[in-house]
C-alpha cells in the first residue's frame, strides 16, 4: 500500500530536491537508440534512469492464425514483458496479469498511431522486453515501441512519448523512480502523440485531486517535449548511419 | 467485441449527429446513465453478493473470505484479490477459457478503484487477527452475466455493494491459533464508496455509460474511478484512439458529477437493504 507523508523526509532532501538530486519537474537521464537489434524489422532501446528496455517490431506480415486477419486493416499485437532478473526478486518468467493489462493498453496506444488501413490482412507484432525495471516501464516501453515502429518503416501519423507523474509525500513529481513510486500516494502514466497534442495512454493508480492532476499533466507535457526531441535525435541518427550501412550493436 | 451488421463508420456518424442534438439512440441524454438496479445478498453461501444491472448489462459479484497470510510489504493488512470473468453466456463472442486481456483489465480496474481509494479498512482489527501472520483474505469475483456495453461501472457498483453488505465470521485468537468465535458475524469495515464512470468520446462530443452498440463506434473511451467527491482514485483509457489534452478537464468534470449521482443511488440501495434486513 502506498505510504504517507511520514516518508517525506526520506524522499526529499533538506534543500527541497528529490533524493536523487532532481527537481520535482526533472526527468531522469534518458537515452534512446534506434536500430539496435539486427533481425527485427525495426527496433529501439531506451534508458530512463535505471529502467532499461528493448523494443522490436516484426511486420507487416501475414496474420496468423488466419481467422484473426482483418480484410480492411492490419492487426497489431503487442507483448510487454519483464525479464526475470529485471526486478529485485526474481520474477516468474510467464506473463503476469499486470503484464497482460499493460500489453493491452500499450497495444491500444500504438493502434492510434499506425495507419492500420494501409496494411489490410496483415499483422504487426510489437515486442517490448523490460530488462531492468525501475518505475516508468510502460511509458518508456511505449516510447521505445513507437521508435521501433518508425524504424520498421511502418506508416504512422505521429510518434508517441510517455512519462509517469507521481504524488510523493504530498508533492507532484515528474518521472518517479522506483523508490519514489513505492512510497508515493499516486502514479499516473501518461503518453502523448506530440504533434497532435493528444493523449494515447492514460492511467492513474492512487488518489489525486483535480488540481493535482492538472499540475501533473502540465508537468508531463513539459517532460514529453524533452523526450520527443531525444526521440527525433535518435531517429535522425539512425537514418544517417543506415546510409553508411550501419547496423545493430547489441 | 460487439458485432453489428453495419459499418462502424455509419454508426459513428449517426451517433455523433444525434449527440450534437443532445440525443442518443436509446432516447437517453448524452450524460445520462441507464437504469441501475442493485440487489444484494442473493447467494446464501457467499459472504456477500450483489447483482447489478445497468440497462442490459448484468454483473454478479460474490465475495468469499478466508484466513490467510498478509503480503510481506503490508504485514498488518488484510488482503484483497479481485478476479473477473466475461462468461460465455453473456455474449456471443465471449469464449470459455482463462480470462483474456479484457477480463484481466476489468478485474484490475475494479481492484484499483477499491484499493487506491482505500475503500476498505484493511488494517482494521476485525480483519487482522495476528498482525504480520494471520489476516483476512478477501476474494472478490466479478462475473459478467449479460453484456450490453460498459461492464466497468456496474462491476464497481456491485463490488462495493457486496463489500458493504458482507457478513464474515468473527475470528478470535486462542493460544496463537485463529478460531471462529461461534456463529458471530461482523461486517467488513468500509471507509469509502468508490464508483467509476465510463465515458465515450466521439469527435468533440462525450457520452457516459455506452451501450455495446455505441461502444462499437467510439473513437475512444476512458474510465474514471472516484473515491469520494473530491478525489480520483483510478483512471484507465481502455480503447484505442486519442483524447485531445484540452478535453481531459471536461471529462473529469463529467465523471465527477455522474459519480456523485451513482454513489447516491448506491447508498440509497444500501440503506433500503439495511432497513429490510432489520
Amino acid at each position: 500500500m502506498r505510504g504517507a507523508e511520514m516518508n517525506e523526509l526520506r524522499l526529499f532532501r533538506e534543500d527541497g530536491l528529490r533524493i536523487d538530486g532532481r527537481r520535482v519537474d526533472e526527468l531522469r537521464p534518458v537515452k534512446m537508440e534506434v536500430g539496435v537489434l539486427d533481425k527485427s524489422d525495426g527496433s529501439a532501446y531506451i534508458e530512463m534512469g535505471k529502467t532499461k528496455i528493448f523494443a522490436a517490431v516484426f511486420g507487416p506480415k501475414e496474420a496468423h492464425p488466419r481467422h484473426l486477419s482483418q480484410p480492411h486493416r492490419a492487426i497489431l499485437n503487442c507483448r510487454y514483458h519483464m525479464a526475470t532478473f529485471s526486478v529485485e526478486e526474481r520474477k516468474h518468467p510467464g506473463m503476469t496479469r499486470r503484464e497482460i493489462e499493460l500489453s493491452k493498453v500499450i497495444k491500444e496506444s500504438l493502434e492510434s498511431l499506425v495507419f492500420l488501413n494501409e496494411y489490410p490482412r496483415s499483422a504487426i507484432d510489437v515486442y517490448i522486453e523490460v530488462v531492468q525495471a525501475d518505475a516508468g516501464t510502460r511509458t518508456a516501453g511505449l516510447t521505445a515501441a513507437s521508435l521501433a515502429l518508425a524504424d520498421a518503416g511502418i506508416q504512422m501519423n505521429d510518434l508517441c512519448c510517455g512519462v509517469a507523474v507521481g504524488k510523493v509525500g504530498g508533492r507532484i513529481v515528474l518521472d518517479p523512480s522506483e523508490e519514489e513510486d513505492k512510497h508515493g500516494e499516486a502514479d499516473m502514466p501518461i503518453a502523448i502523440a506530440p504533434r497532435q497534442n493528444s493523449i494515447v495512454l492514460l492511467q492513474l493508480n492512487g488518489r489525486m485531486t483535480r488540481e493535482e492532476m492538472r499540475l501533473g499533466i502540465e508537468m508531463a507535457r513539459k517532460g514529453i517535449e524533452v523526450l520527443y526531441s531525444v526521440q527525433i535525435a535518435a531517429l535522425t541518427k539512425r537514418v544517417r548511419s543506415s546510409h553508411q550501412g550501419g547496423s545493430g550493436r547489441y | 467485441m460487439f458485432q453489428t451488421q453495419y459499418p462502424s463508420r455509419l454508426i459513428h456518424d449517426k451517433i455523433y449527429e444525434l449527440l450534437k442534438q443532445g440525443k442518443r439512440m436509446d432516447r437517453r441524454r448524452p450524460l445520462e446513465f441507464r437504469k441501475v438496479n442493485i440487489s444484494v445478498n442473493l447467494i446464501e453461501k457467499a459472504s456477500a453478493s450483489a447483482l447489478v444491472s445497468m440497462g442490459g448489462t448484468k454483473i454478479l459479484v460474490g465475495i468469499k473470505v478466508d484466513v490467510g497470510t498478509p503480503y510481506p510489504d503490508n504485514p498488518n493488512q488484510a488482503t484483497l484479490t479481485v478476479s473477473a470473468e466475461l462468461l460465455p453466456l453473456a455474449y456471443k463472442t465471449f469464449e470459455p477459457g482463462p480470462p483474456d486481456e479484457n477480463a484481466i483489465e476489468l478485474a484490475r480496474v475494479v481492484d484499483r478503484c477499491i484499493r487506491e481509494s482505500k475503500a476498505i479498512e484493511l488494517e482494521n482489527e476485525v480483519l487482522c487477527y495476528i498482525p504480520g501472520q494471520r489476516v483476512a483474505s478477501i476474494y472478490l469475483d466479478v462475473y459478467v452475466l449479460d453484456y450490453d456495453g460498459n461492464y466497468f461501472d456496474p462491476a464497481v457498483l456491485a463490488s462495493v455493494a457486496a463489500l458493504a453488505t458482507a457478513k464474515i465470521p468473527r475470528y478470535e485468537v486462542q493460544n496463537g491459533v485463529v478460531k471462529k468465535a461461534g456463529d458471530d458475524q461482523v461486517s467488513i469495515p468500509m471507509r469509502k464508496f468508490p464508483v467509476s464512470v465510463t465515458m465515450g468520446v466521439l469527435n468533440d462530443k462525450f457520452l457516459v455509460d455506452p451501450t455495446a452498440f455505441e461502444e462499437s463506434a467510439l473513437d475512444t473511451s476512458i474510465v474514471v474511478g472516484w473515491g469520494d467527491e473530491d478525489e480520483v482514485a483510478a483512471i484507465q483509457k481502455n480503447r484505442p484512439g486519442t483524447i485531445p489534452i484540452q478535453a481531459l478537464e471536461e471529462l473529469l468534470e463529467i465523471s465527477r458529477k455522474c459519480s456523485i449521482e451513482l454513489r447516491s443511488q448506491l447508498l440509497e440501495s444500501l440503506k433500503t437493504y439495511a432497513a429490510s434486513a432489520e
